[in-house]
């Protein structure tokens, strides 16, 4: 019998360390947000989000400049990141042929596993060399490329779960295909291409490997596209490394703010994405 | 009508256009790395890889200690990572009620989702003194006799920056891996706890090596993701263009270099040198990926074929 306990024992002892393992991962979150909340909600303050930030030795200020450079970075990386990967998607899923389709598929996969830095040297060389300016186009365009890959997939993944009936029972009215997809398609995949949207945006939200020398960084508001941007990540690389106290409390507030934007990003993606789902079945 | 069928080779054409962009783009990426770092490829060849200088000042260059520095960094991370994550998803997956996985699943993609900037500074700010006043000196103390823990510690070094990466790693590993698991058919459950093995044997024995292609793509995943990793990095490594044995001695990484000097650069040789760094950690992570994108793609048409 003795061996028989041995194995039972080694059966308890291992389960019981998976266990331990997932409580260890799962609390990594929590740490993270309880040490953002301690460190930072006490910093966040009216003037946070509506100041700019002071030179070295003043206390105060804030980083509005950086959260409306993030937001005007963001816009022209959707503007020029979702019409490529929504009708790119489209191709895939309803015009595509199979070999071109499945190269497609693979750049895409590819391009979403290249490093962040490295999309911000291609964004450098492409744009910020014959600009001889940083600018926020270039950040934008950095943080549209890690976008791409998202919504091409999600799109095609959506567009190909409306079931097959509803393309046949459209054409069979006479639709061209071009009608269908505007009509029937897109509309019944609506929420699922929306979720792909808002985790698009939530990704690139808190990039900031691609922003160090396409965007830079602006101690004011900048007054054109062309000129170098703030924005909110890279406030906080900033921030953080600074010597001084005052812009240590800061970088913390900053944090909690991008991680909050993310945070609820996400949970509203998926939010979305279960809502649709219950419609579609009920 | 006529007209109508028109539209319809329009909408192909240009939904053509923009699926191929997604194509050129990452050509053309590719391209611009190749001609930017033109500069200093021909000066150094391939003895770049191989060169322990950076000196910014002579306008000599080498990648060794920023390739040595991101290689142990990332493979210090899997060490400390991969077990836990690999436990981690075997509970969820083949323990836990599905109601409680579904949630811890829910967190842990949360937690992939959080900035790479957030975890710098949380690194940044409380990993590095923890480091500093008692994990290092309890290393150097207990450990000390061996090349690896010795020297002066401050916390800024390879093993926090590891420590970090490992952290950031995890949740890759347990989400595709668990999914891997869920895929191994249940007969196979069935037929192992049939013959009278435990749990825990049905698991490690029959689960875990039915879903091994996946994981091991997961952990290629990790390793890429690894490599890659820049901000919470760079916050944390120490930024010293040298190599050394200790792991508590503050290092560099491509990513880290990178992102410390490049806006600084000045002179063509200085900034393709860099471009350079950039293009031999796209190819490394481009070879790590494909690979990874292979082998969670066989394991997925292995479940499927056995259902």
């Amino acid at each position: 019998m003795g061996r028989t306990r041995r194995r039972n024992i080694l059966n308890d002892v291992m389960l019981a360390l998976t266990a331990v393992c997932t409580l260890i991962t799962v609390s990594v979150l929590f740490m993270i947000l309880g040490f953002l909340l301690w460190n930072g909600f006490r910093s966040l303050d009216w003037n946070f989000f509506t100041k700019l930030p002071l030179s070295p030795g003043e206390t105060g200020g804030g980083v509005a400049n950086a959260l409306v450079g993030s937001a005007i970075t963001i816009v022209i990386a959707i503007v020029i990141g979702v019409p490529v990967g929504f009708l790119g998607g489209i191709y895939l899923a309803e015009f595509g042929d199979k070999t071109f389709s499945m190269f497609v598929r693979y750049t895409a996969d590819l391009l979403n596993g290249v490093p962040s830095i490295v999309i911000g040297i291609f964004a450098w060389t492409v744009i910020v060399v014959p600009m001889h300016s940083f600018s926020a186009w270039a950040g934008g365009f950095a943080l549209s490329l890690m976008m791409i890959p998202i919504g091409l997939r999600s799109t095609e993944q959506f567009l190909r779960a409306i079931p097959n009936s509803l393309r046949e029972g459209s054409l069979a009215l006479g639709s061209t295909k071009t009608q269908t997809i505007l009509r029937v398609i897109v509309p019944a995949a609506r929420q699922g291409i929306l979720t792909g949207l808002i985790l698009g945006v939530a990704r690139v939200a808190g990039e900031t490997a691609p922003l160090l020398f396409t965007s830079l960084n602006n101690q004011y508001f900048s007054e054109k596209l062309s000129e170098p941007t703030a924005t909110l990540p890279v406030m906080i690389y900033k921030l953080a490394l600074s010597p001084y106290d005052d812009w240590h409390r800061q970088a913390w507030a900053a944090g909690l703010v991008l991680l909050g934007l993310v945070l609820i990003a996400n949970i509203a993606a998926r939010w979305v994405l279960a809502r649709g789902a219950s419609v579609q079945r009920g | 009508m006529k007209r109508l069928r028109d539209g319809d080779k329009a909408a192909h054409l240009i939904t053509l256009i923009f699926a191929a962009s997604v194509l050129l783009v990452t050509v053309f990426l590719v391209y611009e790395l190749w001609m930017h770092s033109s500069s200093s490829r021909a000066k150094f060849g391939f003895g770049f890889l191989f060169t322990r200088v950076w000196d910014p000042n002579a306008e000599n260059f080498g990648a060794l200690p920023f390739i040595y520095g991101t290689v142990l960094t990332s493979l210090m991370a899997l060490l400390i990572s991969v077990p836990l994550a690999v436990g981690a998803a075997i509970f969820l997956s083949e323990l836990a009620p599905q109601r409680l996985s579904n949630i811890c699943t829910f967190l842990i993609e949360l937690l992939a989702a959080v900035p790479s900037v957030i975890y710098g500074l949380l690194a940044f700010f409380t990993l590095v003194p923890l480091m500093r006043h008692y994990v290092e000196p309890f290393l150097k103390k207990s450990l000390g006799f061996l090349p690896l823990f010795q020297g002066p510690a401050s916390g800024f070094g390879y093993l926090t920056a590891g420590l970090i990466l490992a952290i950031m790693t995890f949740p890759f590993i347990i989400s595709i891996s668990r999914e891997s698991l869920l895929s191994v058919p249940r007969e196979q459950r069935e037929a192992a706890l049939a013959l009278g093995a435990t749990k825990w044997e049905s698991t490690w024995q029959v689960v875990v090596p039915f879903a091994r292609l996946g994981i091991i793509g997961s952990i290629f995943l990790a390793l890429a993701r690894a490599l890659g990793e820049t901000m919470a990095v760079t916050m944390v490594i120490g930024n010293d263009p040298s190599m050394h044995t200790s792991l508590l001695a503050p290092g560099y990484t491509i990513a880290a270099v990178i992102a410390n000097e490049f806006a600084e650069a000045t002179g063509d040789l200085y900034h393709d040198a860099l471009v350079e760094l950039g293009l031999v950690l796209f190819l490394i992570t481009i070879i790590l990926n494909a690979s990874a994108q292979l082998l969670i793609l066989a394991t997925t048409k292995k479940g499927s074929k056995q259902d």
